[in-house]
């Protein structure tokens, strides 16, 4: 009994020294327990909200057309117990919004998904309309977002699986559930669906995980040290236990990305890739074990070759394309008019288009990038207002032609005066083969062009376009700097 | 409290009861297809390379050879071949190949393995541990047939289908048995499907123990169907006037052999869809058989 006695205080006194050792390093056990202490309940909605925050549903942004109306419960229909969410979609032309949409989100700090292989859901609409669905986003980061945005509504109840892609990274997850229905595919006739038995479930008969990137396919690109690419086309599919092949628009994050030649370029985790050096790397991914389906090689020279940078005072200079001077506003870069095959230059954001790379001096420098080009303009009119270039002489552009030249080719540029007044005037001026090769070093075609060699072009007070026409005899440029100046 | 009490010993006593009945089942099923033990025939597939020719033969073509409609009579679409493309052991493991290419002339290959003229026997416990393929117009199956079928032609010799499974239904497999008046669609036949998995994601056990006037089928252990001769007498009333005297025969009871197959298409799992994912492979880890 004494020797017992001994034991016992021996342990209690080692007790005491691990309780204080402990205590000690309660920084670093805490910092590393963290994920463990995050509730990993799998319920969402049963009869009544579980676990959600107090507004139950945070709806897409209004402003953007959201119709925040049509989200309630419904005490008479259920799949199981008696309460289910109703959704009522309505009408395009509803004045309140034509669509409706939005998420669920964790009261708390967030959940532990690792657990779990996929959300269900049952569901059943007035009519069979296409909705969408999901989780991950929480309106922060939605670095973990998932949508399946093709559930075919049955008009009985019927039971949906989205799968995890990789539940282990479901840590802290605070994006429950997200949905979004319009009536495209109902012809513009507002439905109503219900959703009950919400949760996030561990089935086990899941199977096949076929991941992708770049939509599956194998690209081959030119990169430029110093400039970024994001990792695009991000997918997931699984074999449901129906034997259907179910695939999920997945979040970059739940892929581990991998670049052959890292001295070439980096991938980050959210699947931004870097080029910091010379040379040809590959880039893939997996989810999980599994590989993905599609993968990027990059072939760097070094970095981008920038056209030269203006130097022209800007009290003397209209720009319509330039990171050297204010633009003004265009309606687009692009107008993707009938019978025009060109891609590239899409908006009207002049430091959001095609390419991006940072000058050697600092600052970055926007490039469009046209390709399969027939014909395209820079367009100033309809949404924003008609350029007055009655003060200025000339045209600047650069142009970088990016593939063998040839004899018949050509660019045409024109200028269009009125568009969209019904009162035009128009001027072309050709560049011929010989005029497409007088380069610089970096390829650079630097063009100063009167404004009156574009003969015809007559009312400079309201330019309405500027037009590249090559009619596919050249087809991948790259365009900056496009600017009027007064000399 | 009273309540409370009175409650808990109501629940008890159901407890009890279920105890009871749970471990009266769990007895039955571990007897019965645990009965059989002693080990008489075993493919381990340990050896890389072709099967062991003392234990497989093949089954070559699209049944025409064997005086069958094309498509082995089933409208099954693949050509059968005995090549490593089709068919070989590598990794401790028999692999069977479906393949989407021209060949003779089908559209499709992969194998057929038979222990016929081998390895037959009556009665006994036949089991293989097998990992399936999936896709819509994939039918494996793991099967004995009547070493008899040449002097009396199916149904007649009888067929035990120890495992059946369509790859558009990756949770799902099936036995049964077909004989005189209960075979093809009117079989004896039930299915059994697995909770929390699939049978193409890992390895599954599957199995018949097969007496005298029975066959149990089981998954992994899970006792699901029990036939007998009653069952295939009241399967077979009901067929139509002229059928055979015999009609609803128990035609279990003389040697039969094994057969391990992939099908691609036929009149059960229907055509490969677009989604169907070739090349597509069936791996067994072992074939046992037990006295």
């Amino acid at each position: 009994m004494k020797t017992m006695k001994l034991i016992k205080l021996n342990n209690t006194f080692l007790l005491g020294l691990i309780l204080i050792l402990t205590y000690g390093c309660e920084r670093d056990i805490s910092d590393d327990a963290v994920p463990a202490t995050f509730p990993t309940i799998g319920d969402i909605f049963t009869d009544t909200p579980i676990g959600l925050t107090e507004e139950f549903f945070n709806s897409f942004d209004p402003a953007a057309g959201a119709n925040v109306n049509g989200f309630g419960t419904d005490n008479g229909e259920a799949f199981e117990g008696s309460i289910s969410i109703r959704i009522d979609v309505p009408a395009p032309n509803d004045p309140d919004g034509g669509f409706i949409g939005g998420i669920f989100e964790d009261a708390g700090a967030g959940r532990n998904l690792t657990q779990y292989d996929a959300l269900t859901f049952w569901a059943k609409g007035s009519t069979t309309g296409i909705v969408e669905a999901g989780f991950g986003t929480d309106f922060v980061e939605d670095k973990y977002a998932v949508s399946f945005p093709n559930v075919q509504l049955s008009t009985d109840w019927k039971k949906y699986i989205i799968p995890i892609p990789d539940p282990s990274k479901l840590l802290q997850e605070k994006g429950m559930f997200l949905f979004a229905a319009g009536t495209q595919s109902t012809n513009g006739f507002g439905f109503t669906f219900w959703i009950d038995e919400l949760r996030f479930e561990t089935l086990g008969t899941l199977g096949q995980e076929v991941p992708q990137i770049f939509s599956g396919a194998s690209l081959v690109q030119e990169a430029f040290v110093g400039s970024t690419i994001q990792v695009s086309g991000t997918s997931y599919t699984v074999n449901l236990p129906t034997g259907i092949n179910q695939t999920v628009n997945a979040a970059p994050s739940y892929f581990d990305f991998s670049s052959s030649n890292e001295s070439v370029a980096t991938v980050s985790e959210s699947g931004e890739i870097t080029v910091i050096g010379v040379g040809t790397t590959t880039i893939t991914a997996s989810v999980g074990a599994n590989l993905a389906e599609g993968s990027l090689e990059l072939t760097s020279n070094g970095p981008f070759p920038s056209a030269p940078i203006p130097t022209r005072d800007p009290a003397n200079v209209v720009s319509l394309f330039s990171d050297a001077y204010t633009n003004v506003p265009v309606r687009h870069y692009n107008g993707f008019f009938q019978f025009a095959t060109t891609q590239g230059g899409a908006g009207a954001d002049p430091n959001n288009v095609d390419l991006q790379v940072p000058l050697p001096g600092g600052g970055l420098d926007n490039i469009i990038n046209y390709t399969m080009l027939n014909f395209v303009s820079i367009g100033t009119y309809e949404t924003v207002s008609l350029v007055d270039i009655s003060a200025m002489s000339h045209l600047h552009v650069d142009i970088n032609i990016r593939e063998a030249i040839d004899g018949g080719d050509f660019i045409r540029l024109s200028l269009e005066s009125g568009t969209g007044t019904g009162s035009t005037t128009s001027g072309d001026f050709i560049l011929n083969s010989t005029a497409l090769g007088n380069t610089d070093e970096n390829g650079w075609l630097s063009l100063d062009i009167p404004i009156s060699n574009f003969s015809g072009f007559s009312d400079l007070a309201n330019l309405g376009q500027l037009f590249f026409v090559s009619d596919a005899t050249i087809s991948d440029i790259w365009v900056d700097n496009v600017y009027f100046y007064n000399e | 409290m009273k309540y409370i009490k009175s409650f808990n010993k109501i629940k008890l006593v159901l407890l009890f009861m279920v105890a009871l009945l749970i471990s009266a089942c769990n007895t039955d099923e571990t007897q019965e297809v645990t009965q059989l033990n002693n080990l008489v025939m075993q493919d381990e597939f340990d050896i890389d390379g072709t099967p062991d020719s003392s234990m497989w033969t093949y089954d070559i073509g699209d049944g025409t050879a064997q005086g069958l409609p094309a498509g082995w009579g089933n409208n099954e679409l693949q050509y059968y071949t005995d090549r490593p493309e089709n068919v070989t052991v590598e990794n401790g493991l028999l692999v069977l190949t479906a393949r989407e290419e021209a060949f003779e002339s089908s559209n499709y290959t992969s194998a057929r393995l038979t222990t016929q003229g081998l390895f037959e026997q009556q009665y006994g416990r036949f089991e293989a541990r097998i990992r399936l393929p999936y896709g819509k117009g994939i039918w494996p199956a793991f099967w004995l047939l009547g070493n008899d079928c040449d002097q009396n032609p199916w149904p007649q010799c009888g067929e035990i289908d120890v495992m059946e499974y369509v790859g558009n239904r990756p949770t799902v497999v099936f036995g049964s048995a077909h004989g005189p008046g209960y075979n093809a669609g009117d079989a004896l036949t039930k299915e059994y499907e697995i909770e929390n998995d699939r049978f193409d994601t890992g390895f599954h056990v599957f199995g018949i123990e097969w007496g005298p006037n029975y066959i149990n089928y089981y998954v992994d252990g899970d006792l699901y169907q029990t036939l007998t001769p009653q069952d295939a007498a009241e399967e077979a009333i009901g067929v139509e006037e002229g059928a055979p005297q015999n009609t609803g025969e128990w035609v279990f009871n003389r040697p039969f052999y094994i057969i391990i197959n992939m099908a691609v298409g036929g009149s059960l799992p229907g055509a490969p869809n677009a989604e169907t994912v070739f090349p597509q492979r069936m791996y067994v880890d072992y074939v046992r058989v037990y006295n």
